[in-house]
């Protein structure tokens, strides 16, 4: 579904991502983990064409992505959740959903805005309830569930989502973990960066570590999970010397 | 007071009212998908009356006023393409002060080309003397224009951004430009469009408002103080509340004149309720507060 092949990118003269190479392929969750400055949202933006790479290959559904507008990237079916909840916060969340559906709407004609309302609302209960309100005066947690949501009304084959658990509450991380499994339980293949890598890795099928630019290790979530490289790193887990740890605490 | 007095006070002060809230409405448009105020709205008005008025000495009025607010239109978008387009990431304070300039140029040139002549268009039905007399005030033919022209592009435009995927893009720019790009929308194009849109509203309103005011090159200055008195009174961004925000100024002009106010005080009386607005309420009098904390200007 997603190949990329010796990606690089970056702002202007700053080289960011070095030579990436990864893959995701249908009905996958793959999460990208990786520490502050790593390269994440950078990888992210490039896929989705807000940043213009400048060297290797991304291939999407079977096409070349080099010079595509991010307007065309979302029709082709790849829509990214950005990371903060960049919802419209002066307008109404269904207005927001809606604006989400545009671009199918637009080329669709079987395209039903209702009944896609309605299958979102169905995901996330609580936006329905809030349908009149202001986007901007929804909590932080109903904003990721509208961002989010805004993303499913295009109706991508592939979702990706830049942190949707920064500054939730832990319940709230929870349940929004809960529907991204179910979003791939709906045929959807979600490409999830995260720097919760626990709870990434625990529902994801596989899992890339990203360092300064460079993909240093891939392989099945469980591996990963289990990998004393990324326990000590990602995972606040001081394998060596468990019990030491215990003594500071 | 006479009834009749009254009234003519009233229709002159509703006339420069509904003239001021195009040009505010104008201004709440690219407010609206930018979040910039655009100086140059006043421009654009001039532009519109002054290219009128030269269009007509080769063709009829309806099509002079047509092809002006196209040249208008086209100005906007020029505007838009040379001017803002290619900037990365702008600051608000620079993208203003751009519009500014541009304002400044504009004027410089409609006096190269135009000079300092007053002109006006002719009256669009009858001619300066013919009146229709309304609750006893005899109104000019020219008046009820102006008031039609602008009810209908206020109607317009409000179910225009409130019903039209177009119109909702184009709030969902000016809400959050980098979230509209990741929902599939030109953001770019947006901005232009806006640009052509208040363009053309405002040239719009310079045709109607020419044979009443006259126009001439530096007319786009005083038109767009007050314009952005009455954007601010009654809450950036909101097209109605400018209507009505508009009617009050207008209103509140043509009698501070009825009580023995002195002309020249008009400008002053706009000025001084901007400050008041922008000190009491600077989300404007019927402007949400919610809504207001949620923007960045």
């Amino acid at each position: 579904m997603l190949k990329i092949r010796n990606l690089e990118s970056g702002y202007s003269k700053l080289r960011v991502l070095k030579k990436i190479s990864m893959h995701v392929d249908t009905g996958e969750i793959v999460t990208l983990i990786g520490a502050n400055g790593a390269g994440k949202t950078t990888l992210l933006y490039t896929i989705a064409g807000m940043i213009r790479s400048t060297g290797g290959d991304i291939v999407l559904f079977d096409q070349n992505l080099k010079p595509c507008s991010p307007q065309h990237i979302v029709k082709m079916g790849c829509s990214l959740v950005p990371e903060g909840r960049q919802v419209f916060s002066t307008m109404g969340v269904e207005d927001n959903l809606i604006l989400g559906g545009y671009v199918r709407y637009k080329r669709d004609r079987e395209y039903s805005q209702t009944a896609e309302l309605k299958a979102i609302y169905d995901i996330f209960p609580v936006l329905r309830d809030r349908k009149d309100q202001l986007a901007g005066t929804l909590s932080g947690g109903e904003q990721q569930m509208l961002a989010m949501g805004r993303s499913l009304m295009a109706g991508p084959k592939l979702i990706m989502m830049d942190e949707p658990s920064t500054g939730l509450a832990p319940l709230i991380v929870k349940e929004i973990f809960k529907i991204i499994l179910g979003l791939r339980e709906a045929g959807n293949t979600v490409l999830l960066v995260e720097q919760n890598a626990k709870a990434a890795l625990a529902i994801a099928d596989r899992g890339y570590v990203l360092e300064t630019g460079k993909i240093i290790l891939q392989g099945p979530a469980d591996d990963l999970l289990n990998n004393s490289d990324v326990q000590r790193a990602y995972l606040g887990r001081d394998v060596d010397s468990d019990t030491a740890t215990c003594d500071i605490v | 007071m006479s009834l009749e007095l009254f009234s003519q006070y009233i229709f002159a002060g509703i006339t420069y009212g509904i003239i001021y809230a195009i040009v505010a409405i104008g201004f709440n448009i690219i407010y609206n998908t930018t979040g910039i105020i655009n100086f140059a709205q006043g421009e654009f008005v001039m532009l519109g009356g002054m290219s009128a008025i030269t269009l007509n000495y080769y063709l009829p009025l309806p099509l002079a006023i047509i092809g002006a607010v196209l040249f208008t239109m086209l100005i906007g978008a020029l505007i838009e393409i040379v001017f803002i387009r290619w900037l990365k990431n702008p600051s608000v304070l620079r993208l203003i002060i751009i519009t500014i300039g541009l304002s400044i140029i504009i004027r410089e040139i409609a006096l190269h080309v135009w000079g300092d002549t007053v002109r006006a268009l002719p009256y669009f039905t009858g001619n300066v003397v013919s009146s229709v007399t309304i609750l006893g005030a005899p109104i000019s033919p020219q008046v009820l224009w102006v008031l039609a022209v602008c009810s209908c592009i206020v109607i317009l435009l409000s179910l225009f951004f409130k019903f039209t995927p177009l119109g909702k893009e184009m709030q969902a720019c000016a809400s959050n430009r980098l979230a509209a790009t990741l929902c599939g929308i030109n953001a770019k194009n947006m901005v232009t469009f806006s640009f052509m849109l208040s363009a053309a509203i405002g040239a719009v309103a310079g045709c109607v408002v020419s044979p009443i005011t006259s126009s001439e090159y530096d007319m786009g200055t005083g038109l767009a103080i007050k314009g952005f008195t009455v954007a601010v009174l009654g809450g950036l961004g909101n097209s109605l509340a400018a209507v009505a925000a508009g009617l009050l100024l207008g209103i509140i002009e043509a009698f501070s004149i009825a009580i023995g106010f002195p002309l020249a005080f008009q400008d002053a009386i706009s000025i001084s309720i901007l400050l008041v607005i922008l000190f009491v309420r600077p989300h404007g009098l019927f402007g949400n507060k919610e809504a207001a904390s949620l923007k960045e200007f």
